[in-house]
């Protein structure tokens, strides 16, 4: 088990060098000349010149790119050293002058807020849904649960947010618009703030999680296993419980930590329809604004947070399934 | 075990205490299909005396299967059963559910074929042994299921066995799958253990080692046993009583010595001819000799036709 550890995280350094890497030479090699983009319109040979070398962008690739990674461990410095950026240094965003680092920590709470909050949403109703429509096959309930299913895969999430808001604030008058609020200062207006986006992205994904649920229930409850728990003369709900759900549930884990992780960088659009000033909607004003070190640090922070949960839920798994458990011992 | 009847039929077969363990009569069993209704056990009849063994033989699609799923109450929900089962003198086709949950796995146990599939990979054996005992006592002590799962293991000759109980499934070879198969259905101490094809997943030095052990159990125990096998060298080694079974029918039925020394149906002597010899002809053991019987093609009351081709759903 010990090796199997070490395996994986060997694995995962090796992945997050090589996604560093690439990152890097998508932003600051192949970009035309990512001095004259961030530069703008108003711009002089003379700042171009400057912000080249704040970037450190007159070095070889070779510097450059040690400069960045050996940042990330020890911090560095840029132009004449009068900027600090303190490790973990993930870049320096001139247009905001603060270190990317700052920047990302002042708003990860809230894409966790939305993430947790979305992700109990989304487990609850997506796999009691599923469960019941796996039971209840081919009845009303089915159907139309299935139905919503699809409608909730397939509409684009800022139609389902847009939608919300016009219900939900503009007509019913139920929510207030979404404001930034603490939690500490009023738990009652945190709540309603965060509710719409909890909504609109549990809906996406308790979607694709009741049809998941749905399948592997209807797959698990015809295993040969569950015919010798009813011959057992088990409760029937002891039966769907612990012999139908458990493996039909089992695999979802796998999606799950990457959907979570995927949500834990930045839920882009949903962010931003609601103007929580999380890490999506940070990138997405980085796009417009074409702050570099910004959207690649939250590039990278994805990759790492997925990667990461691959692993933990991959460790994870030997813990769910015993087949895996005690083949690799 | 000495279990009353709990709910003694109007009509009783005998006196009390002279009681059938299983009376089957007239079992019907079909299901719809798009080409009409499908007949898999048809007009079905035999009774085992407590403690004494039935076998049912047939080939592939012949309705075994689905007769001792009809006593179980597991068929699929699609499935039309009629006619009458009795058990110890309680009539199981009008039985509630809850009725049936109480005899399942408590006065009737069953094994099934492939003990792999059959025992959920999720879970350590000792739960999945005591789960029976568990569900038909509801108030026994965790301390107490653990010795019950032991003593089970012990049972089947299972060596290690107080460190084998927190073993999963996959840990088992396939001879001791079955054997925790088979801990799992007399765990309860039923009246009434029916075994589906308990040996064809295994080789055949397991599968002897299989045979005498349920042997030895039933010997034990007073168990009476429903044997369903294709294989007729099973029968003849666990049988008193033969039911042979083609496309659904009964074909023959009796004692295990008459019907394999003196087969009535022409059937029956197709399937002992199929018995390999090692002094056959090898073009003879390339392929089962099978006479039209009487029922390849039959026309069901209600206007449908059961081909016999696999019926299965």
């Amino acid at each position: 088990m010990a090796r199997y550890i070490a395996g994986r995280i060997g694995a995962m350094i090796l992945l997050l060098f090589l996604v560093c890497l690439f990152t890097y030479v998508i932003f600051f090699v192949l970009s035309p000349d990512p001095a004259v983009q961030i530069c703008g319109k108003n711009c002089t040979p003379d700042r171009i010149n400057q912000i080249r070398e704040n970037l450190g962008l007159d070095q070889p690739f070779l510097t450059q790119f040690w400069t960045f990674l050996s940042g990330i461990f020890v911090g560095r410095t840029y132009g004449d050293g009068s900027i600090v950026c303190s490790a973990p240094c993930l870049g320096y965003s001139f247009q905001s002058s603060e270190p990317v680092w700052d920047m990302i920590t002042a708003r990860l709470p809230v894409s966790a807020t939305v993430a947790v909050g979305a992700a109990v949403l989304w487990l609850l109703s997506g796999i009691s849904a599923g469960l019941i429509s796996a039971l209840k096959q081919r009845t009303w309930w089915d159907r139309s649960a299935m139905v919503v299913a699809l409608g909730g895969i397939s509409i684009p999430n800022y139609v389902v947010a847009l939608l919300l808001q016009y219900v939900l604030v503009v007509k019913l008058k139920l929510l207030p618009f979404p404001q930034p609020v603490k939690f500490t200062d009023s738990p009652g207006l945190w709540f309603e703030n965060y509710l719409m986006p909890w909504l609109v992205l549990s809906f996406a994904y308790s979607s694709v999680y009741a049809r998941l649920t749905r399948a592997n229930v209807i797959d698990t409850m015809a295993e040969n296993y569950v015919r010798t728990a009813r011959a057992k003369g088990l409760a029937n709900a002891l039966v769907i419980r612990r012999h139908a759900l458990r493996p039909a549930l089992t695999p979802l884990a796998t999606i799950f930590a990457m959907d979570f992780a995927g949500l834990l960088g930045g839920a882009l659009i949903t962010e931003t329809v609601f103007g929580l000033n999380g890490v999506g909607k940070m990138a997405a004003d980085s796009i417009t604004k074409n702050d570099q070190p910004v959207i690649m640090a939250v590039t990278l922070l994805a990759a790492f947070l997925v990667i990461v949960g691959n692993i933990v839920v991959d460790l994870l798994y030997g813990l769910l399934d015993p087949r895996v458990r005690t083949a690799s011992a | 075990m000495n279990r009353q009847s709990v709910q003694p039929s109007p009509v009783e077969q005998g006196s009390p205490d002279q009681q059938a363990l299983l009376e089957v009569a007239d079992l019907t069993v079909s299901f719809p299909t798009p080409q009409g209704i499908s007949t898999v056990v048809a007009d079905l009849g035999f009774t085992l005396e407590p403690g004494a063994s039935l076998g049912i033989v047939g080939e592939s699609g012949s309705g075994k299967s689905m007769t001792s799923l009809a006593i179980m109450g597991l068929l699929p929900p699609s499935a039309t059963r009629t006619g009458s089962i009795k058990l110890s003198g309680t009539e199981l086709t009008t039985l509630s559910e809850s009725g049936m949950r109480q005899l399942r796995g408590n006065t009737m146990s069953m094994i099934f074929q492939d003990p792999l599939s059959s025992l959920n990979p999720y879970y350590t054996i000792g739960l999945q042994i005591t789960e029976a005992y568990r569900a038909h006592h509801p108030h026994v002590s965790r301390r107490e299921l653990r010795k019950i799962a032991v003593d089970a293991l012990d049972r089947v000759h299972i060596p290690r066995a107080r460190e084998r109980i927190d073993h999963y499934p996959h840990q088992f070879s396939g001879g001791m799958r079955q054997r925790v198969m088979i801990a799992m259905a007399l765990c309860t101490e039923p009246d009434l253990l029916i075994a589906d094809e308990p040996t064809t997943a295994l080789d055949v030095t397991v599968q002897a080692q299989i045979l005498e052990l349920i042997a030895e159990l039933r010997a034990e125990t007073g168990t009476g046993l429903i044997m369903i096998t294709h294989d007729l060298a099973v029968v003849a080694q666990v049988a008193d009583q033969v039911v042979v079974m083609q496309h659904g029918d009964c074909v023959e039925q009796g004692s295990a010595q008459a019907v394999f020394s003196a087969p009535q149906h022409p059937y029956t002597d197709a399937l002992l001819e199929a018995v390999p010899r090692i002094d056959d002809d090898i073009e003879d053991l390339r392929q089962v000799q099978r006479p039209a019987g009487p029922s390849s093609n039959r026309t069901v009351p209600g206007g449908s036709v059961s081909t016999g081709k696999e019926p299965r759903v």
